[in-house]
C-alpha cells in the first residue's frame, strides 16, 4: 500500500514538474479527438491533418515568430474522457486554444468547462446544437446535420419525390441527423413513411429494409457513419429495391465506395467540395485551397477525407485569428475567430458573426452522386 | 406479409450462421479447458484482416485464406502457451480477465498493423442475389451457411469418432481422470485453442465480404458468439450452433416485427430468459454448478 | 487497528489538495479516481466477498447517473432528491434481479450480467425522448447540498472524496459485520454456509443490492460533476474496466479494490500519450498482472513486502 502510494505520489510530482516556462514560449494548441474506438475513421485523419499542418507552419517560422505546439489526447469516443482531457489541456498543459471534439457527444460534454475557463474552442463535430444557441467560446467548422438534411430534401423536391423512408444507426451522428430530417420534413413537404434503425456494428440490415420495401417509399435516406451505410447500400441492392438512395456527408470518403462497390452506384449525398476538388471550375476560389491540402495529405498519408478537411479549416481559422490578435491572448483570439470573414477553407467560405459561430451557408455543400466508382457533382 | 416474414427468416439464418461459427469456437475451448475465451472474436478479426492484407500484397484468395487461417492458429497456440498455461488452476474470474486482456492486446496489434479503416474481401462467387421464393440471399451467405455446416459436421465427427477428439472430450468431463488414463492434457488444451482459433479465422474470412472488417470487428461477433454458446448450453458444440441460428433468427424477427432499435435488447432479454428458466441452456447437458 | 489504514488513507486524501491545490492530476484525476473507488469498492463486496462476477455493473452506475440527470433537467427535481430516487431505482431493480440472476454461477452469471448491462445500454441509447440518445443529456444543474451549490473542480474534489471515504468506511464495516462473515462463508462453500444456518439467497440478494447502491450513488455524483451524461460512460467497456479495477487491486480487500481503481485511473492518464500503443500496453498489463500476481497488485505486493520485512528482521 505504502509502496504504491509512493509511486503514485512520485508520478504526480513528476507530472507536475514538467510544465515548462520559458520566454519564447510556443503557442500551445490543445486537441482531443477520437483516434481509437468506433469513430476512429473520423478522428484519425483529423489528427494526421493537425500534425501535418502544425509541422508545416513551424517549418515556415511559426505564427508571429512563435512555434506551434500540438498537445493531443485520444478520447476513444468516451465523453467522460473528453471532459477529463479537456480539463487536462486547460489546467495542466495550459493550452491557448482547443481544436477537437470529433463527435457531438464529446463536444457537448466539454462545453461547460471551456465556457467556464474561457478557452477558444473550435469543434470538429456536426450537430447544430453545438452552436445553437451561440456559446461565447465555442465554434465549429463542419457543416451541420441540419444543412445535410436540407440539402437532401432540396434535391428530393427537385426530383418530385415526397414519400421517404429513413434508416439510421444508433450513434450520435445518426440520431441527431434523423432528428433534423424529421424536423425539416414538413417544411419541404416530405412525408416520412418509414423510420427504421440499426446498430452501428450490425452485420445485416435486410430485415429493416424489407419493412421499408413494403412501406411504399419513393426514396431511402440512410444517415450514418462508418461501415454500416455500406452494408445498408449492399443490402438494398441484394433485396432488389430500385429506389433512389441518399446517404449523408458521413460517408463522403473513398472507403465507402470501396466497401459498397457496385451497389453504391447512383447513390447521392451532400459532401464538402473536397471530394470533387478536381471537378470544380478553375475560377472557383476554393479550388486551389482544396487541391493544395489534398495533394499534401495524400502524399503523406493516402486517400484524403472530408473529416481531415474540417481539422484543416479549424486550425487555419485559429492561425489567422492568432495572427490578427498578435498573440495568444485568449479573449482577443476568441474575438478574432468570431470576426473570421471570407476565409476559404475545405468546407466552404467561412463568414462568422456573433450570431453564427460556424459561418457556412448551404452553398458550401455540394450534392454529389457516385458514378463509376467516383464522385460527380449533381446540379 | 408472408413474404416479408420469409425474408426475416432467411436474414436470420444467414446472420445466425455467423454467430454459430463463432459460438462453436467458444464451445470447443470451454470443453477442453473450462475457460471461456473472450478473445474468440479477435480470432475472427485476425483471420479476416490477415486474409485482406495478404490479398492486398497479391496472393490469390485461396492461398491468402489458408495462410490467414494458419496464422490465426499460430496466434491461438501462442495465446494458450503464454497466457493460459501459466495461469492454470486460476479462478473463473481470473481467466476471464486474462482472455479479456488478450482480446485487447490482439486488437492493439491489429490497430498497429492495419490501421483503423474498414476493409473488405471480394465475394467468393459474385454479388448477384439469389432468389428463394420471395426472399433474396447473397451467394456469400450460402458460402457461410455451407461451410458452417461442413465444419460443424467435421468437428462433430472429430469429437465422436477419432481418438484425439474423444481425448479432448474426456478432458472436459474430468481433467484429473483424463490425465490418469494417460491423456496429455496440455497437448489437448493447445489442440483446442489451435482448433478454435482456426475456426474463428475461417469464420472471419467467410464473413468479411458481407460485414467488412476492422481492428474492432471482433468485439461484437465475440459477444454474439458467446451468447450463442450460452443459449446452446456452454460446452455443447452442437448446442452452440443451434443457439447461434436461434439468436440470428430472433434478431431478424425482432428488428422486422417489433423494433429495429431495440433488437439487441430483445436478443439479450431472450438470453436472460433462457438463463433464468433453463440455466443449462436450451440444448445443454452439463451441470451448471459443481459444489 | 482495523481502521488504521482507513485513517492513513483519509489523511492522504485530505493532504494532497493542500499540497497541490491546482494540480490537474490531484484535483481532476483524483476526483475521477474517487468515483472509481466507490464503484470498485461496491463491486468488490459482490465479487471479492460473495464471489459473484458481474460484467454489467456499469448499468447500475448509469441508472444512478441518468436518474439524476433526467429528474433534475426534465422535471426540475432538487438534486438530492433526484440522487435518492436514483438509489431507489437501482436498489429495486437489483433486488428484483438478484434472485434469478444469482442462482447462476461462473460463466453463466457472467453472461447474464453482461446481457443485463447491454439491455440497459440499448435503452439509454434508444429512449431518446428521455435520455437524449447517444449524444447524451447536457445542462445538468450543479449538486445542491442544503443550499450549498457544488461548483468548480476543487469543491468537487472535496465532495467526491468525502463520498469515497464514506464508501470505504461503510465497506470496511460491512465486511467486518455478521453480514460480511456470512458473505465470506457463502464464497468459501455455499453448502457449508447453508449448513451453518446462513440464508444464502438472502445474503446474496443483500450484497447485490448494496453493490448496486454504491454504483448508483457514484452515478448520481458523476452526473452532477460532469453536468453531462451520455451512454458511452456506461457501456460494456466500462463494466469490464470496473471488474479489472477490482481484480487488479486484489479481490476481497477493500483497499485492494480502491488501489486497483486508483491505479487504473492513473494508468489511463499515463497511457494516453502513447496514442495507438495504449491498447497494446493495456492488454499486456492485464494479462501480466493476472498471470504473475493473480491475487492482485495490492494484495500481492503487500504480501511480498511483508515477507521481505520478515526476512530483513531475521537477518539483522
Amino acid at each position: 500500500m505504502k509502496n504504491l502510494w509512493k509511486i503514485t505520489l512520485a508520478t504526480m510530482l513528476l507530472c507536475a514538474s514538467v510544465n515548462p516556462a520559458g520566454a519564447a514560449e510556443p503557442i500551445k494548441i490543445g486537441s482531443f479527438l477520437t483516434v481509437t474506438g468506433p469513430a476512429s475513421f473520423l478522428g484519425d485523419p483529423e489528427l494526421k491533418t493537425l500534425q501535418m499542418v502544425v509541422e508545416d507552419i513551424n517549418a515556415k517560422g511559426g505564427v508571429k515568430g512563435r512555434k506551434l505546439e500540438l498537445v493531443h489526447y485520444d478520447t476513444g469516443g468516451n465523453a467522460k474522457d473528453a471532459v477529463n482531457f479537456a480539463k487536462r489541456l486547460i489546467k495542466n498543459d495550459n493550452v491557448d486554444l482547443i481544436i477537437g471534439g470529433t463527435t457531438t457527444g464529446d463536444t457537448l460534454a466539454v462545453i461547460p468547462d471551456v465556457e467556464k475557463e474561457g478557452v477558444p474552442f473550435i469543434s470538429l463535430a456536426g450537430a447544430v446544437e453545438i452552436i445553437e444557441p451561440v456559446k461565447k467560446w465555442v465554434f465549429k467548422t463542419p457543416h451541420t446535420d441540419r444543412m445535410a438534411a436540407a440539402k437532401i430534401y432540396g434535391d428530393l423536391r427537385k426530383r418530385g419525390l415526397t414519400q421517404v423512408a429513413l434508416i439510421t444507426g444508433d450513434g450520435g451522428f445518426d440520431k441527431s441527423g434523423r432528428e433534423q430530417l424529421l424536423k425539416l420534413a414538413p417544411q419541404y413537404g416530405i412525408t416520412i413513411v418509414a423510420d427504421e434503425s440499426y446498430g452501428n456494428k450490425d452485420t445485416d440490415m435486410t430485415a429493416q429494409l424489407t419493412k421499408i420495401r413494403a412501406a411504399g417509399a419513393q426514396a431511402i435516406i440512410n444517415f450514418g457513419l462508418g461501415q454500416a451505410p455500406a452494408i445498408v447500400t449492399k443490402n438494398i441492392k441484394q433485396l432488389g429495391i430500385a429506389l433512389p438512395l441518399y446517404q449523408s456527408h458521413g460517408v463522403a470518403s473513398k472507403t465507402f465506395i470501396d466497401l459498397a462497390g457496385d451497389a453504391a452506384e447512383g447513390a447521392r449525398l451532400p459532401a464538402a467540395a473536397l471530394v470533387v476538388a478536381e471537378q470544380l471550375p478553375d475560377a472557383d476560389p476554393q479550388k486551389p485551397v482544396l487541391l493544395a491540402y489534398k495533394n499534401k495529405y495524400e502524399a503523406k498519408y493516402g486517400p484524403v477525407s472530408t473529416f481531415g478537411g474540417h481539422a484543416y479549416d479549424g486550425l487555419m481559422i485559429a492561425v489567422a485569428a492568432l495572427q490578427r490578435a498578435g498573440g495568444a491572448d485568449k479573449a482577443k483570439v476568441r474575438d478574432e475567430i468570431e470576426k473570421t470573414q471570407g476565409f476559404i477553407g475545405t468546407a466552404g467560405v467561412f463568414n462568422m458573426t456573433p450570431q453564427d459561430h460556424m459561418g457556412l451557408n448551404l452553398d458550401a455543400f455540394k450534392l454529389v452522386e457516385i458514378r463509376n466508382g467516383s464522385w460527380k457533382i449533381v446540379e | 406479409m408472408l413474404e416479408q416474414f420469409f425474408q426475416f427468416l432467411v436474414t436470420g439464418v444467414t446472420v445466425g450462421s455467423l454467430y454459430a461459427l463463432v459460438g462453436l469456437g467458444f464451445a470447443l475451448i470451454y470443453n477442453a479447458s473450462d475457460v471461456v475465451n473472450f478473445a474468440q472474436g479477435e480470432f475472427v478479426m485476425l483471420g479476416a484482416m490477415t486474409a485482406i492484407a495478404l490479398l492486398g500484397v497479391g496472393l490469390p484468395l485461396p492461398v491468402a485464406a489458408i495462410a490467414a487461417t494458419l496464422a490465426a492458429i499460430l496466434v491461438g497456440l501462442l495465446l494458450e502457451r503464454f497466457a493460459i498455461e501459466p495461469a492454470q488452476g486460476a479462478s473463473v474470474v481470473t481467466t476471464i480477465i486474462i482472455t479479456i486482456g488478450a482480446a485487447i492486446f490482439l486488437r492493439g496489434v491489429a490497430l498497429l498493423l492495419w490501421g483503423k479503416d474498414f476493409h473488405s474481401l471480394p465475394s467468393f462467387s459474385g454479388d448477384a442475389p439469389i432468389h428463394l421464393g420471395g426472399a433474396t440471399v447473397l451467394p456469400q451467405s450460402l458460402w457461410v451457411l455451407g461451410v458452417t455446416m461442413l465444419l460443424v459436421g467435421l468437428v462433430r465427427a472429430f469429437l465422436d469418432r477419432t481418438l484425439l477428439g474423444k481425448a479432448l472430450l474426456a478432458c472436459s468431463f474430468n481433467r484429473a481422470a483424463a490425465q490418469l488414463v494417460g491423456i496429455n492434457v496440455r497437448v489437448m488444451l493447445r489442440l483446442a485453442y489451435g482448433l478454435s482459433a482456426g475456426l474463428g479465422a475461417i469464420a472471419g474470412i467467410l464473413i468479411a465480404p458481407i460485414t467488412f472488417s476492422s481492428y474492432e470487428a471482433g468485439v461484437m461477433l465475440g459477444l454474439k458468439g458467446f451468447s450463442a454458446a450460452i443459449i446452446g448450453g456452454i460446452g455443447n458444440p452442437m448446442g452452440a450452433v443451434a443457439g447461434g441460428l436461434l439468436l440470428g433468427v430472433l434478431e431478424a424477427l425482432g428488428a422486422g416485427l417489433i423494433s429495429s432499435g431495440y433488437k439487441d435488447a430483445i436478443a439479450f432479454l431472450f438470453v436472460l430468459m433462457v438463463l433464468f428458466f433453463k440455466p443449462t441452456g436450451l440444448f445443454g447437458h452439463q451441470l451448471v454448478e459443481r459444489v | 487497528m482495523r481502521l488504521a489504514g482507513f485513517y492513513l488513507f483519509a489523511a492522504l486524501v485530505a493532504l494532497l489538495p493542500v499540497l497541490f491545490p491546482t494540480n490537474y492530476f490531484v484535483i481532476v484525476v483524483g476526483a475521477s479516481a474517487g468515483l472509481h473507488v466507490i464503484l470498485a469498492v461496491g463491486l468488490n463486496l459482490l465479487m471479492g466477498y460473495a464471489g459473484q462476477i458481474s460484467l454489467g455493473h456499469a448499468a447500475f452506475f448509469g441508472m444512478g447517473a441518468y436518474a439524476s440527470a433526467i429528474l433534475t433537467t426534465r422535471f426540475g427535481w432538487p438534486s438530492l432528491l433526484a440522487l435518492a430516487a436514483g438509489l431507489l431505482v437501482a436498489g429495486v431493480i437489483a433486488w428484483l434481479l438478484a434472485r434469478p440472476i444469482l442462482r447462476l454461477r461462473g460463466h453463466y452469471l457472467a453472461m447474464a450480467t453482461l446481457g443485463f448491462g447491454i439491455i440497459i445500454h440499448v435503452i439509454l441509447v434508444q429512449a431518446t425522448q428521455w435520455t437524449g440518445g447517444p449524444d447524451g443529456l447536457a445542462g445538468i444543474p450543479p449538486l445542491n447540498l442544503l443550499g450549498w451549490s457544488v461548483e468548480g473542480d476543487f469543491q468537487w474534489y472535496g465532495v467526491i472524496m468525502a463520498a469515497m471515504l464514506l464508501a470505504v468506511w461503510l465497506s470496511l464495516n460491512l465486511v467486518d459485520s455478521q453480514f460480511g462473515r456470512a458473505l465470506r462463508a457463502v464464497h468459501g462453500s455455499e453448502f457449508a454456509a447453508q449448513m451453518m444456518g446462513i440464508d444464502i439467497v438472502r445474503a446474496k440478494t443483500q450484497v447485490f443490492v448494496v453493490s448496486a447502491l454504491f454504483a448508483a450513488f457514484a452515478g448520481g455524483l458523476f452526473a452532477h460533476q460532469q453536468a453531462f451524461v451520455s451512454p458511452d460512460s456506461f457501456n460494456l467497456i466500462v463494466s469490464v474496466e470496473l471488474v479489472t479495477m477490482v481484480v487488479l487491486g486484489g479481490m476481497a480487500s477493500t483497499f485492494g479494490a480502491a488501489c486497483g481503481a486508483i491505479a487504473l485511473t492513473l494508468l489511463h492518464q499515463g497511457l494516453v500519450v502513447f496514442e495507438d500503443y495504449e491498447m497494446l500496453v493495456h492488454g499486456i498489463l492485464l494479462m501480466a498482472v493476472m498471470i504473475f500476481l493473480p491475487q492482485g497488485l495490492f494484495v500481492g505486493l503487500s504480501q511480498g513486502a511483508r515477507r521481505l520485512w520478515a526476512t530483513v528482521r531475521q537477518e539483522f
